[in-house]
C-alpha cells in the first residue's frame, strides 16, 4: 500500500555548497510515509548538510528534492516549511530572548492534524513543569532537546527532520527521546533523523543509509542490521 | 512662587517640562533606531530625515489637501513608513551581511540627500505648522503653567513607547520579532516569511520616527536640518540605553531629556553637553549600555 503512493521525500543527485566549499556530491535517497529513516555517518560526512538542504536553508543546492509529488530545489526555507516539513537543529535553537512558552508556540501551525499541547505534554511531562520558567535556555539540555522536538510537533507538518536529537544526552533522556520517536511514528510522523550513535538508531529506524565524503555510500534496512555490524564499525569508526 | 534649592520653582518646573518633552522626542526616535537596529543589523543614519520628513509631509498635507493635524498624525507616518519599505527592499537588503559601515554609510548618505532635496524647495529658513485648535492654551497646575500641546506630547509619546514595548516584549508577533532578531534562519525555517517581517519592521521604525516629526511640527519650524541637529543627540541616547534594547531606548530617552532640562536650570554652562558626557562615561564603564546585553 505505501510503495503504491511512492515515497513522501525523494532526493536525487543532490549537490551542496557552503562558499565555496562543495559539501554534497550527489546525494540520492527517500523516505516512505510513515518511516522513521537514519543517515548514519561520521563527522563531516555530511548528513546535516543534507537536512539543511532539503530544509533550504544551504547556501547553494542543485539536484532534486521532491515532497508529495512537489520538487522544492528552488523553494526558500519558509515556503518548504508551510509545505509540511520541520526541522529540530543539531544545536536545538531555543531562543534566550523567549520564555518557555513562547518557545514552543513559535512555530505557526500551517495545516491541521498537528499533535494538542495537551498531547506534546504527555509525551514531555517535564515540559509542562517548565512551562513559567523564565528563558528558553535556562532549561537542561535534555529539556531543551525536548522543547525543540514538542514545538514542532504542533505545526501539522508530516515530515520531522531530527538532527541528532541524543547529542550530549544521559541515557534515560535518550531513552525517553526514543520512546518519542517511536509514538511520533505509531501517530503517522515520517522522520529522518541523522545520528552518530546508530545504538540509539537501531531502536526507532526502519532503514537506514550510511553517507561518507558528501555521498551516501552503504543503505540497508532495519533487519539486516546485525548482518551489517561489522562493516557498520568500519564506516563509523566505533 | 516658591524655591527649591535656590532655583525659582517656576523655572525648575519650566525646565524639567522642556526635558520632557525632548525626552518624548528622543524617546521615540531612539525606540525606532533600536527596534530597526535589532532586526536589520543597520544603524539607521537616516533616522533624522525621516522624522523632518514627518513633519514636511504634515506641513505639504496641510498646505496642498487641507489635511490638519489629526488626520496627519495618521497619514504621514504611514505615507513616510512606506518610502522607508522601499528605500529597504530595493537597498538596504543586500547589506545585511555585510559589516555595519555599509548600513550606516548608505543610510547617512541617504539623510545627505533627502535633506539637501528638501532645502532646494523649500529653503532652509523653516516653514510655521499651526497647533490644532483643540490643544492650544494650557492650564494652570498651581505651582506652573502646563500648555496643552506640550501636555499631548509626552502622553501620546509615553503612550505609543509603552504599547511598543507591549507588543514586542508580551505578544506572539513580539515573539516571532525577537526570535527573528535571535536567529532568523531557523525562523524562516518554521515558515515565518522573515524578508517580509523585515521589511515592515524597518518601516514600522521609520513611521515613529515620522509620527514624532508631526508631533514636533507645531513646536518646532518644520526645517530641513530639524532632523540632523536632533539625531547627533538621539545616537547617544541609544548608546547609553544600550543598542538594540526597547526598554532602554524608552527609559534613556525621557531620562536624558529630564537631565537635560535639569542641567539647564543648576549648570546651564554644561546642558549642550551633559548627554555626551554621560554617552562617554556609560562607554567606559558599560560599553554594552545600560541595558543592553553583551554580544
Amino acid at each position: 500500500m505505501l510503495e503504491a503512493r511512492g515515497p513522501l521525500l525523494a532526493v536525487k543527485d543532490l549537490q551542496a555548497w557552503y562558499g565555496e566549499s562543495h559539501i554534497l556530491h550527489g546525494v540520492t535517497f527517500d523516505v516512505q510515509p510513515g518511516e522513521v529513516v537514519t543517515l548514519l555517518g561520521r563527522n563531516g560526512a555530511g548528513k546535516t548538510t543534507t537536512l539543511k538542504s532539503v530544509m533550504g536553508i544551504v547556501g547553494r543546492r542543485t539536484g532534486s528534492i521532491g515532497f508529495e509529488g512537489q520538487e522544492l530545489i528552488a523553494w526558500q526555507s519558509d515556503r518548504i516549511a508551510r509545505a509540511g516539513i520541520a526541522f529540530c537543529p543539531e544545536e536545538r535553537g531555543i531562543f534566550a530572548s523567549l520564555d518557555v512558552q513562547e518557545n514552543l508556540l513559535l512555530p505557526p501551525v500551517i495545516r491541521p492534524g498537528g499533535l494538542s499541547l495537551a498531547r506534546i505534554f504527555e509525551l514531555f511531562p517535564n515540559l509542562k513543569e517548565r512551562l513559567g520558567s523564565s528563558q528558553g535556555t535556562k532549561l537542561s539540555g535534555g529539556e531543551q532537546q525536548m522543547l525543540a522536538i514538542g514545538r514542532i510537533l504542533r505545526t501539522g507538518a508530516r515530515l520531522l527532520l531530527l538532527d541528532e536529537p541524543t547529542e550530549g544526552l544521559a541515557p534515560v533522556i535518550i531513552q525517553q527521546i526514543g520512546k518519542t520517536i517511536r509514538a511520533l511514528k505509531e501517530q503517522g510522523f515520517t522522520i529522518l533523523l541523522v545520528e552518530q550513535n546508530f545504538r540509539f538508531a537501531a531502536t526507532v529506524a526502519d532503514r537506514y543509509y550510511v553517507m561518507e565524503h558528501g555521498r551516501i555510500i552503504d543503505r540497508f534496512s532495519n533487519s539486516e542490521l546485525d548482518a551489517n555490524v561489522g562493516k557498520l564499525h568500519d564506516y563509523l569508526g566505533v | 512662587m516658591f524655591e527649591i534649592f535656590g532655583i525659582p520653582s517656576q523655572a525648575l518646573f519650566g525646565q524639567l517640562l522642556i526635558g520632557l518633552i525632548n525626552g518624548s522626542f528622543y524617546a521615540l526616535l531612539s525606540l525606532g533606531l533600536a527596534v530597526i537596529f535589532g532586526m536589520l543589523n543597520i544603524i539607521n543614519f537616516t533616522h533624522g530625515a525621516q522624522y523632518m520628513m514627518g513633519a514636511f509631509t504634515a506641513y505639504l498635507l496641510l498646505q496642498h489637501t487641507g489635511l490638519g493635524y489629526w488626520p496627519a498624525l495618521i497619514v504621514a507616518p504611514i505615507l513616510v513608513g512606506i518610502t522607508g519599505m522601499i528605500v529597504e527592499r530595493t537597498m538596504l537588503k543586500w547589506l545585511y551581511k555585510l559589516d555595519h559601515l555599509y548600513g550606516l554609510l548608505l543610510t547617512f548618505g541617504l539623510a545627505l540627500i533627502i535633506e539637501g532635496v528638501v532645502r532646494n524647495y523649500y529653503g532652509s529658513a523653516g516653514l510655521p505648522y499651526t497647533m490644532p485648535e483643540s490643544l492650544q492654551g494650557g492650564r494652570n497646575l498651581g505651582f506652573m503653567f502646563l500648555p496643552n500641546y506640550r501636555a499631548w506630547v509626552i502622553v501620546a509619546s509615553l503612550t505609543i513607547c509603552l504599547g511598543t514595548w507591549f507588543v514586542i516584549e508580551r505578544t506572539r508577533l513580539g515573539a516571532n520579532l525577537r526570535a527573528a532578531t535571535e536567529n532568523p534562519t531557523l525562523v524562516r525555517a518554521f515558515g515565518i516569511n522573515v524578508p517580509r517581517m523585515i521589511t515592515l519592521t524597518y518601516g514600522f521604525g521609520i513611521a515613529l520616527a515620522a509620527f514624532a516629526g508631526v508631533m514636533a511640527a507645531p513646536i518646532y519650524n518644520v526645517s530641513p536640518q530639524m532632523g540632523a541637529e536632533l539625531i547627533i543627540v538621539v545616537f547617544a541616547v541609544v548608546v547609553i540605553g544600550g543598542m538594540g534594547s526597547i526598554l532602554g531606548a524608552i527609559v534613556t530617552g525621557f531620562g536624558l531629556g529630564v537631565i537635560e532640562g535639569l542641567t539647564k536650570v543648576f549648570f546651564p554652562e554644561a546642558s549642550n553637553t551633559v548627554i555626551f558626557v554621560i554617552m562617554a562615561i556609560v562607554l567606559l564603564v558599560r560599553p554594552a549600555g545600560l541595558f543592553g546585553r553583551r554580544a
